[in-house]
């Protein structure tokens, strides 16, 4: 035991990372994905050294690619060691190397040779109206790719609004009939609602797979409770104000230099589900509250259709 | 949001131009250290190459070109040996398959294991840059505080928020100017032949980031457009001669059209790719004085140079004489790949002295970001800046209060565009001709021309080997 530990403190040395650090990052992300703190040397293993990476095949579809680069900002634990220690991304259009055949060779050797034991990350809405035909990679449509791939998961996480609810191409009048990645292959995906989502709440949902062998809680979307738990509304910082009848009514105003409730001003805190409050953005930097503007609703499904305009208050 | 100012008529506070540039500025940062390392320096450096390094010729290596503030043997051998062990578990992820070994690939093992080092610490590196866009827009990616009439970040014109965007621009910009620019130009250095391969003709800047509500007049990237590679030519641009074209785009036909009088008409079926004629993709086809312009880091830096902005000419005449290369260089993959850095330098450079403008606001007793307006019964407006990959214009047209017609032109339009209706061809594929290719079933030269772009977009491009005439598609990622 005492061996093992030493050697796990030399590999993470060898890594750049001070003992200090991991630790630090571990209880960060345990208390974010609410575990008890005794999970914490649990985190750490994982982490560590597994002997083989968990395979993730990342699929593109209909999306701006916002989600991939929020999670090329993840500091716990930073990008490059989620690419080179932790996951093995054997599918990824944006950060891989090989392209054109080489690529399409990556994905179809990953799928055959990880069968059954991937983790099947989707970004991007799927396009359903002409045979799929407004959506196509190398050829094939995101339907038919999508329905090739996402069975053969061990679990499908589909990251951000769009593979989540269909997003903003799906926003009326929807001209190539986009929909969600559940409704393109009726297969439950794990949803990590966003625009982009906070990419802590997309690790923490990977690190309780690898930690537990399962997938988190869910609430009735499909949305891990740990972060989509509560509204934004009940953990506010300007729940006071709203409470107290303090209402920003203008951008520019006292009130907005005060940081009063945003509610007049179109939030959509009370009916959005997600811990921004609480994690905030880049490192725990701010949120769009924070930021003087309310929040739009974005992990909430159709919010492109359901919250517009989002200066008209709920 | 600018469109829509300028159709209300709404005049934006100082500090929220300033905030905004510094948002943008922040951008550019980003945007190209992300760009350089992680989506195109894999063209130029061959990673596995990296493995055969020796450490300390490469701590030498380092101490010789650049200021990095890492290095030293131990360093480049822990860098070493976190690749070997990331290669030896047989899992090699994103870096599976690719053209290792090409024979264009001409870094010595030495100066590809820096390069490697550097692509591992500008991935850290970009992080924490991202949290400048945090601290005064809520959140990266997707900022959430730009409002039409300002921005929403009052409560963060703050010391402490200001001291911490100024920190992290410090900490960005020193990898700009000690990690960046050397390695570009020491990568340059290998690849002078680069500078006659991939050159287009014709560059739009809108320009961006201004400095007084003077615009474009005070831009602090000036608008202007270069036809022909005539650099002293370069002229004012007008939004007004901009039209979009549609016949090789999946939508309905029609003449060209100013983006006010612009329509988006998709077609209603399978849009199928038909080789050999028919429409091909979902981009129109911008033009200027029905024209194809390149946009971007290039057009902007040419504009700049011809213009004589004194920053931007003294780093692209410095960078040409360390690379020892004429003018004519910067119509290239090099140039353009040149211009890119070049810009971030610049631009970064300049943000401080935004920073210290709206601490003089804020000591001044000036803390406002927003000025109200109404909306307008009927009204047009037109908002033209530069981002990152280049030139933006959106135009508005409101009618009974509501949003009548929106179009957008974005960089990667004016780039990667189809043919028009008269047959001429976009910069991309402009710039694909005579590209030499060693081996047309691993296309690597493809990829740097068509990367150095900066697509915002997986495409697909078709390369035709004149020997045996064999059509190779290639899926550029």
């Amino acid at each position: 035991m005492e061996k093992e530990q030493k050697q796990f403190a030399e590999r993470l040395e060898q890594k750049g990372v001070s003992r200090r650090d991991f630790m630090k990052f571990c209880t960060f992300l345990t208390a974010t994905m609410g575990l008890s703190s005794s999970f914490v040397p649990k985190v750490a293993e994982v982490f560590a050294a597994p002997k083989q990476r968990p395979p993730v095949i990342w699929l593109h579809f209909a999306e701006c690619t916002g989600c991939s680069e929020a999670v090329l900002r993840s500091m716990y634990p930073w990008i490059d060691q989620l690419v080179l220690e932790v996951l093995d991304i054997a599918y990824h259009e944006t950060i891989m190397a090989a392209s054109g055949y080489q690529a399409e060779e990556n994905l179809h050797m990953a799928m055959k040779k990880y069968e059954g034991k991937f983790i099947c990350v989707c970004e991007g809405a799927v396009a359903t109206k002409f045979n799929g035909g407004y959506g196509k990679i190398a050829g094939r449509t995101f339907q038919e790719i999508a329905k090739e791939v996402v069975p053969k998961a061990a679990a499908t996480i589909a990251i951000g609004q769009c593979a989540c609810f269909g997003g903003i191409q799906a926003a009326k009048p929807n001209p190539g009939g986009y929909v969600s990645v559940e409704e393109a292959t009726g297969v439950k995906t794990i949803k990590i609602a966003g625009c982009p989502p906070n990419p802590i709440n997309f690790v923490g949902t990977v690190v309780n797979y690898l930690l537990l062998g399962k997938l988190p809680a869910l609430d009735h979307l499909g949305r891990p409770l740990f972060a989509y738990g509560k509204t934004i509304h009940d953990q506010c910082p300007r729940r006071a104000h709203f409470e107290n009848d303090e209402m920003v009514e203008e951008f520019g105003s006292e009130e907005a230099a005060k940081g009063w409730c945003l509610y007049m001003m179109g939030c959509k805190g009370p009916e959005t589900y997600n811990n921004c409050p609480i994690v905030k953005f880049n490192d725990g930097t701010s949120w769009p509250v924070e930021a003087g503007h309310g929040c739009i609703g974005c992990s909430e499904p159709n919010f492109w259709d359901k919250y517009t305009p989002f200066y008209e208050m709920l | 949001m600018r469109s829509v100012e300028d159709a209300v008529g709404v005049q934006i506070p100082d500090n929220a131009r300033i905030i905004r540039n510094l948002l943008h500025g922040a951008q550019y940062q980003h945007d190209h250290i992300v760009h350089f390392y992680h989506l195109h320096a894999l063209d130029w450096v061959d990673v596995v190459s990296a493995l055969k390094a020796d450490p300390k010729q490469t701590a030498t290596l380092s101490e010789n070109v650049s200021n990095a503030p890492w290095g030293g043997a131990t360093y480049y051998k822990n860098v070493q040996a976190r690749l070997q062990t990331f290669v030896d578990s047989g899992q090699l992820g994103p870096l599976n398959n690719a053209y290792w070994g090409h024979s264009a690939y001409k870094l010595p093992p030495e100066a590809n294991l820096m390069a490697t080092a550097h692509y591992i610490e500008a991935l850290r590196l970009q992080a924490k840059a991202a949290r400048m866009h945090a601290i005064f827009g809520a959140k990266n990616p997707h900022l959430q505080s730009l409002v039409v009439g300002g921005v929403t970040s009052v409560k963060d014109l703050t010391p402490d928020r200001i001291a911490e965007f100024l920190y992290i621009w410090k900490e960005t910009q020193d990898f700009v100017k000690n990690v960046y620019i050397p390695d570009l130009l020491a990568v340059a250095s290998f690849y002078k032949d680069w500078g006659a391969i991939g050159g287009t003709t014709n560059f739009l800047a809108w320009g961006d980031l201004p400095t007084t509500n003077q615009e474009p007049e005070s831009l602090f990237m000036p608008r202007g457009v270069i036809l022909k590679r005539d650099l002293a030519g370069v002229k004012m641009a007008q939004q007004e001669s901009v039209t979009e074209h549609v016949t090789n785009a999946w939508y309905e036909d029609g003449a060209p059209k100013h983006p006010y009088k612009g329509e988006t008409k998709p077609l209603q079926e399978d849009p199928e790719y038909r080789p050999g004629g028919g429409k091909y993709t979902w981009f129109k086809a911008p033009r200027y004085e029905g024209e194809p312009c390149e946009v971007g880091p290039l057009a902007r830096v040419l504009v700049a140079y011809a213009k004589g902005h004194p920053d931007v000419k003294a780093a692209v005449e410095s960078t040409l004489s360390n690379l020892g290369v004429p003018v004519q260089a910067l119509f290239s993959t090099l140039g353009r790949t040149a211009a890119r850095g070049l810009d971030a330098l610049v631009i970064g450079n300049a943000m401080e002295g935004w920073v210290m403008e709206l601490v003089d606001n804020i000591k001044n007793g000036n803390t406002a970001t927003y000025a109200s307006w109404e909306m307008p019964d009927s009204a047009q407006g037109v908002g033209l800046n530069d981002v990152a990959r280049g030139s933006l214009g959106h135009w508005i047209n409101i009618e009974g209060g509501k949003i009548a017609n929106y179009q957008y032109v974005v960089p990667s339009t004016w780039n990667l565009g189809p043919r028009d209706e008269k047959g001429n061809l976009g910069p991309v594929e402009e710039a694909l001709i005579g590209t030499p290719i060693a081996d047309p079933k691993r296309p690597l030269e493809v990829l740097r021309t068509v990367h150095s772009f900066d697509p915002c977009i997986a495409c697909g491009v078709h390369v035709i080997d004149p020997d045996s005439n064999e059509v190779y598609k290639v899926k550029v990622l």
